[in-house]
């Protein structure tokens, strides 16, 4: 079976027929060529596909892309750019956050969606935020660096909050 | 892992939802967080031919509270009880126990709905009803029907929800400033309970106790509740938690060591909800 | 300007990979791109009677489905002789997971349907899923060919130590059982091969393209040249990734037939039965020492588990366990044999350390059981036993083992800085007898570990044509740099270390003027790949060279130029200028136009500024370490908590702070999670138990604790940085300090040792199992105490083959 299919993804409006089956992750990585969303398992343990859905982060491979017809979706590639970093990704940036960068995008999404729940999570707060994201390279204790060095310089960021705004006057989240 | 083909049809009513289920045959699932479904289907553990969204139904999204009964649409999100101030105010340990589910993200699609009707024994919350008295709302062709937490869960992954019902709401009486206690043991944060203990205090003093992971069911440590209401202490009615059980044995734990853990975790629950 | 050496610089790499840009293998879309999916065995040990491929292949976007008997005359992964491994399983099937067929189809979600389409009909044959039971008498060889599922007894030394073990005041017996693990990099393997006209080209996850492109030129008759491996972002590789896969070779050869390009990525469920596993060995020690714990004596007796297919290099793996057996003490004599076993199971190969994890955690649980036998604290067993500073370079009694230089007594003392221990102890010693708080123990591990792969001679052994490295530096007309390096890093950092070496050899050329390229054999010169922890030690030097060369010819220009002597020639990375000649300068980029302007040149120069060199090191290096581990153990639980953990390590010149950090936390984290959580686990049939990230135990953020992480430095004199590597310090210090703290904080039980994980459910049971009448060396939880069926149920009391006894 296919879907007509709407969705806004990074502020812009795609319109795609996709099978029944189809998992978000896939529509993203696939077909918008949106490839900072990444897989990592098949049990939504690793959270590398995090994206925000409406306002809160959820794992794109645990979800239809005709599930989501009709959301709004902010991937890693819309949260910030090389050259106007989120707070999340500069912090990452300077606190040596990312390795090998496959759990990367997940684990920032991740932590903006914390951030936009909880403004100032402490250290253990912010690692039981992030424990649906695994990072096979770092030992956490950089990316909770990071996602402090966030806290104190802007949290989630611009782009993410205006993400989530919409949501909330949507009546999304 | 990819799922194997299937319709998927969104509900946009629940009536519509109704007419979907009849109209499909027996392989059609409903769906609303699609957090048990869909890792099924991505392992081709369960392959539906049509699969009813019902995600996005007001009717199932209740969240009131009716004289001292708190009424749950099936609809809610984990993430719904754990941030709703009115959960947290009437049933606390209901609001806790769902912000140990699984992960942040998982939280923010499961349903309190999908944990009841997939049956799971390790998940959090249909031990939790269990310990608070809950009953769960279902709607079939024949009309709407009642069914207590205890007699809902029949087996491992089986309910007594009939394929063509469509679970409605979870009726939960509000136990307001009372104490109560949720202990989680896992080996791992992100994974299922090896055991949990949930623990309410009632109205009335006493205390209501469910097992998570203790059975093919959640079990309600009806032997533990018996002896403090014949005034035994917290450690003497702990030791009476594992009766009744018939605990699993996998990676995590044989049956002896989660009879351990369910009297260990029930006398601290017991201690933390104000018992003795 | 300062030494970037050193300096703690942000890196390159991470603003493409922070915004979703960076492009890793799964990422890549070609015109007319097909995929390809495994129907893999779901029996561990089968006859196969047919393949019914009928469904499959008529399903929609199916383009075909190929089993062994389509692809007669493809090439074999090559492994060690006589047992190299088939693509694709002909008439037998030997593990859980073992590709019996391909499809390949218009899209993925086509060749997951197709690929389940597929029918196999087996015959199930006897499944020997541990080495009890392939080592059995009787049992039926797993690898064709072989006479028996010993595919390699090595003895390492001609003495067996009996008379110097005899002659020993005291005398203890030890069984390690270092468990399986599963390597888990978050991006499973994958690849993309495009065969086309001019040749092939592999864009593939590995960590090592230079190698694989020249096992593809082997496989398929076709020279280097027109083959081209490309390591794009890599994500993740710990070991595994450098392991020679046969969906590389499936990917190419179906390109080749279907002229179009082949995609294939595994899914974390195929990854967790197809990627290499690692460790997976069981050793039988035994150790001669005096009334002062002074070591006379060590006998170390390894089984390897190669799985169904052994590997080139896993196979060999013990050979390094063995070589550092000793770890930082002196030892008079050791007596160092291993066997390497095929079983029903995923083949074994490298993961972070490869070998000497296994050595580092059986000597220092050595040291800790003396200690223990002779009731003496472990810190003075280890002390009295130290190799000193002025003894070093040491040579170990392993020909060509020579320790570089290390300070094995102070790296403790160091540390020992860092933790007040007596109070810490007395704290532990007062828990025991204080039921209402936890119990707490403190491990220590003070560890010497292998780095800096190479040189050739050793690096040949596990299949590499050479242990050098490669660089080269290309300074552009306007004064920029571009180096090429022939390691291929996967979360290491090259690009902003290799740029930190060449901007001060290049004096102090600033680092957004340098890029750094690597992992593509079409671009970058010949290279080995990145392994071993080899990137700065083996690499570094090689860029450093090829830096200074183009630096001195840029000396040699600006000489001409400015009409003055070189050796009054001075750089600030941006100009130079004549010493105590004010006024006198040029900017770099004049310097650097004028190579290309044979006009302008001094005569007799060569064109241009590029400087290649290759770098062989004379020895490995050796990083070590000591840490300290606090644990808090739950009493009735039996759950562990890691309090605190203090890492020192000494990985010589340290080039980038922040990434050293990161590089000894993610080490110790998986080395933490090896002591606590991890462990691949087969049931009795060989089915795999933990196939998928629910049950395979990796840590999320609250599964570990904080560390705290220090450097010692005492540069080693084997390579010309001083570097050693430190890329697999952590995973080879941590898992034994946690283990020895955890049997420190059940000692008083009469606990001696416990094998890995040290899972809640493992320490309760060993908790409550009684001990007192144990005698001293009994080591395993006792017989029939554990359920069947779980990781600890070795039955020790029962004489195996392979069992060293006294």
């Amino acid at each position: 079976m296919k879907h007509d299919v709407s969705l806004r993804v990074n502020g812009t409006t795609t319109d795609d027929t996709v099978e029944s089956r189809q998992l978000l992750v896939h529509y993203l990585r696939d077909t918008l060529g949106l490839t900072g969303t990444h897989v990592g398992c098949d049990s939504s343990n690793c959270g590398a596909c995090t994206v925000l859905l409406d306002g809160v982060a959820v794992k794109s491979c645990t979800v239809l892309t005709a599930a989501a017809d009709g959301a709004e979706v902010l991937t890693i590639e819309g949260l910030g750019s090389t050259e106007d970093l989120s707070p999340v990704q500069q912090g990452f940036r300077q606190c040596h956050g990312l390795q090998c960068g496959y759990c990367t995008p997940g684990m920032v999404v991740s932590a903006t969606g914390l951030l936009l729940d909880q403004p100032s999570p402490d250290g253990q707060q912010i690692r039981e935020g992030l424990e649906g994201n695994l990072c096979r390279c770092t030992g956490y204790q950089m990316i909770v660096e990071s996602v402090q060095w966030a806290i104190e310089n802007g949290g989630p960021g611009a782009a993410a909050r205006a993400h989530a705004d919409r949501a909330v006057q949507a009546g999304k989240r | 892992m990819i799922p194997a083909g299937f319709d998927y049809l969104r509900a946009t009513s629940l009536e519509h939802a109704a007419q979907l289920l009849a109209s499909h045959d027996d392989d059609t699932k409903l769906m609303a967080g699609g957090h048990s479904l869909i890792p099924l289907m991505k392992f081709r553990l369960a392959a539906p031919t049509a699969v009813i969204d019902i995600s996005g139904l007001a009717e199932l999204r209740t969240l009131e509270l009716e004289g001292d009964m708190l009424r749950l649409g099936a609809g809610l999100r984990y993430r719904d009880l754990e941030f709703s101030d009115l959960v947290r105010d009437q049933l606390p340990l209901l609001a806790y126990a769902s912000s140990t589910v699984g992960d942040r993200q998982v939280r923010a699609r499961g349903t309190i709905g999908g944990a009841v009707v997939h049956g799971d024994p390790a998940a959090d919350l249909p031990a939790v009803l269990v310990a608070l008295d809950a009953t769960v709302v279902l709607r079939g062709p024949a009309g709407d029907r009642e069914v207590t937490a205890v007699d809902f869960f029949l087996d491992f992954w089986q309910t007594a929800a009939e394929p063509d019902e469509i679970l409605l709401e979870v009726r939960v009486p509000a136990q307001p400033g009372r104490a109560w206690s949720y202990q989680k043991f896992h080996q791992r944060s992100q994974d299922w309970a090896v055991v949990g203990v949930a623990a309410q205090q009632r109205a009335d003093g006493s205390h209501t106790l469910g097992l998570v992971n203790m059975g093919p069911v959640p079990v309600r440590a009806r032997a533990v509740e018996q002896a403090l209401a014949d005034g035994a202490g917290i450690a003497a009615a702990a030791e009476h938690a594992a009766e009744g059980t018939s605990a699993p044995t996998d990676l995590r734990a044989d049956g002896e060591y989660r009879e351990h853990l369910a009297r260990v975790l029930t006398a601290k629950a017991l201690s933390e909800a104000g018992a003795g | 300007m300062g030494s970037m050496v050193g300096a703690s610089v942000v890196r390159k790499e991470d603003p493409a990979l922070l915004t979703g840009q960076g492009r890793f293998v799964d990422d890549i879309q070609l015109p007319g791109m097909l995929h390809m999916a495994y129907v893999r065995s779901v029996q561990a040990h089968a006859s196969v009677l047919s393949i019914d491929v009928e469904d499959a292949v008529g399903m929609p976007g199916v383009l075909g489905v190929w089993t062994a008997a389509d692809l007669e005359g493809l090439s074999p992964v090559r492994s060690a002789p006589g047992m190299d491994r088939p693509c694709l399983a002909g008439d037998t099937v030997r593990f859980v997971g073992e590709p019996v067929a391909v499809v390949v189809a218009t899209d993925r979600y086509k060749a997951a349907d197709a690929a389940g389409a597929v029918v196999v009909d087996y015959e199930p044959l006897p499944v020997l899923t541990t080495i009890e039971e392939a080592m059995a008498e009787g049992a039926a060889p797993i690898v064709p060919g072989q006479a028996s599922n010993v595919v390699m007894a090595v003895p390492l030394t001609e003495s067996d130590a009996e008379t110097e073990l005899a002659a020993a005041p005291h005398r203890t017996s030890l069984r390690i059982r270092n468990q399986r693990l599963a390597p888990v990099p978050i991006e499973p393997i994958g690849c993309v091969a495009h065969w086309e006209p001019s040749g092939l080209t592999l864009w593939a996850t590995v960590q090592a393209p230079h190698p694989v492109r020249n096992e593809l030129s082997v496989m398929f008759s076709l020279p280097n040249h027109q083959v081209r491996v490309i390591a794009p972002d890599v994500g993740g590789g710990f070991g595994a990734k450098a392991s020679f896969y046969a969906e590389y070779l499936l990917t190419s050869e179906l390109s080749r037939r279907l002229h179009r390009p082949v995609k294939y990525i595994e899914t974390r469920s195929e990854s967790l039965v197809s990627m290499t596993h690692g460790r997976a060995q069981v050793q039988d020690i035994e150790v001669g020492y005096d009334d002062d714990g002074k070591l006379l004596a060590l006998r170390v007796a390894i089984v390897q588990d190669c799985g169904a297919w052994p590997d080139a290099t896993g196979s060999g793996l013990p050979t390094l366990t063995l070589f550092m057996s000793g770890g930082c003490y002196k030892i008079p004599v050791i007596a160092a044999s291993f066997r390497s076993v095929a079983t029903n199971t995923t083949p074994v190969a490298a993961y972070r350390g490869a070998g000497r994890p296994e050595a580092a955690y059986l000597i220092e649980r050595v040291v800790d059981v003396v200690a223990d036998e002779l009731g003496i604290d472990s810190l003075d067993v280890r002390r009295r036993n130290f190799i000193q500073r002025e003894e070093m370079p040491y040579p170990t009694q392993f020909p060509g083992i020579v320790y570089d230089e290390g300070d094995y007594p102070a790296l403790l003392e160091d540390l020992l800085g860092k933790i007040d221990y007596p109070a810490l102890r007395a704290e532990a010693e007062s828990r025991r007898t204080d039921p209402d708080k936890p119990l707490m123990g403190i491990g220590f591990s003070t560890f010497v570990e292998m780095g800096g792969f190479g040189p050739t001679p050793m690096f040949e052994q596990f299949g590499y044509i050479g242990g050098w490295e490669s660089s080269t530096v290309r300074m552009n007309p306007d004064g920029s740099v571009v180096i090429s390096v022939g390691t291929s890093p996967h979360g290491q950092g090259h690009e902003t270390a290799f740029a930190q070496i060449a901007s001060d050899a290049l004096g102090g050329v600033p680092m957004d003027r340098i890029t750094v390229l690597h992992g593509d054999t079409g671009t970058v010169q010949e290279g080995i790949g990145t392994m071993g922890s080899r990137g700065i030690p083996v690499c570094g030097p090689a860029v450093q060279k090829s830096a200074d060369g183009v630096r001195q010819k840029l000396v040699k220009i600006a000489a001409h130029l400015l009409e003055a002597d070189e050796a009054d020639i001075e750089s600030d990375g941006e100009t130079f200028s004549v010493k105590g000649t004010p006024g006198s300068s040029i900017p770099l980029s004049e310097v650097a136009m004028t190579a290309y302007k044979p006009q302008r040149l001094p005569e007799g120069m060569d064109l241009g500024l590029q400087v290649m060199e290759y770098y062989e090191p004379t020895n490995l290096s050796y990083p070590s370490g000591a840490h300290a581990c606090v644990v808090e153990i739950d009493r009735a639980t039996g759950a562990v908590d890691v309090k605190r953990y203090v890492a020192v390590d000494d990985c010589g010149t340290v080039i980038n702070p922040l990434n050293a950090r990161g590089q000894v936390e993610g080490g110790l984290a998986q080395g933490i999670a090896q002591a606590l959580l991890e462990e691949v686990v087969y049931a009795a049939d060989g089915q795999p138990v933990t196939s998928s990230l629910i049950d395979y135990q990796i840590p999320s953020a609250p599964d570990l604790p904080a560390m705290e992480t220090h450097h010692f430095v005492v540069k080693s004199s084997f390579n010309p940085l001083g570097a050693k590597g430190l890329g697999e310090s952590g995973a080879t210090g941590a898992p034994q300090a946690v283990t020895n703290a955890v049997i420190d904080a059940l000692s008083h039980l009469g606990i001696r040792d416990l094998d890995m994980p040290l899972t809640p459910f493992k320490v309760w049971t060993a908790m409550r199992t009684p001990r007192a009448a144990e005698p001293a060396g009994s080591t395993e939880l006792a017989p029939g105490q554990v359920p069947d069926g779980l990781p600890t149920s070795d039955d020790d009391s029962t004489d195996t083959p392979w069992k060293v006894t006294p």
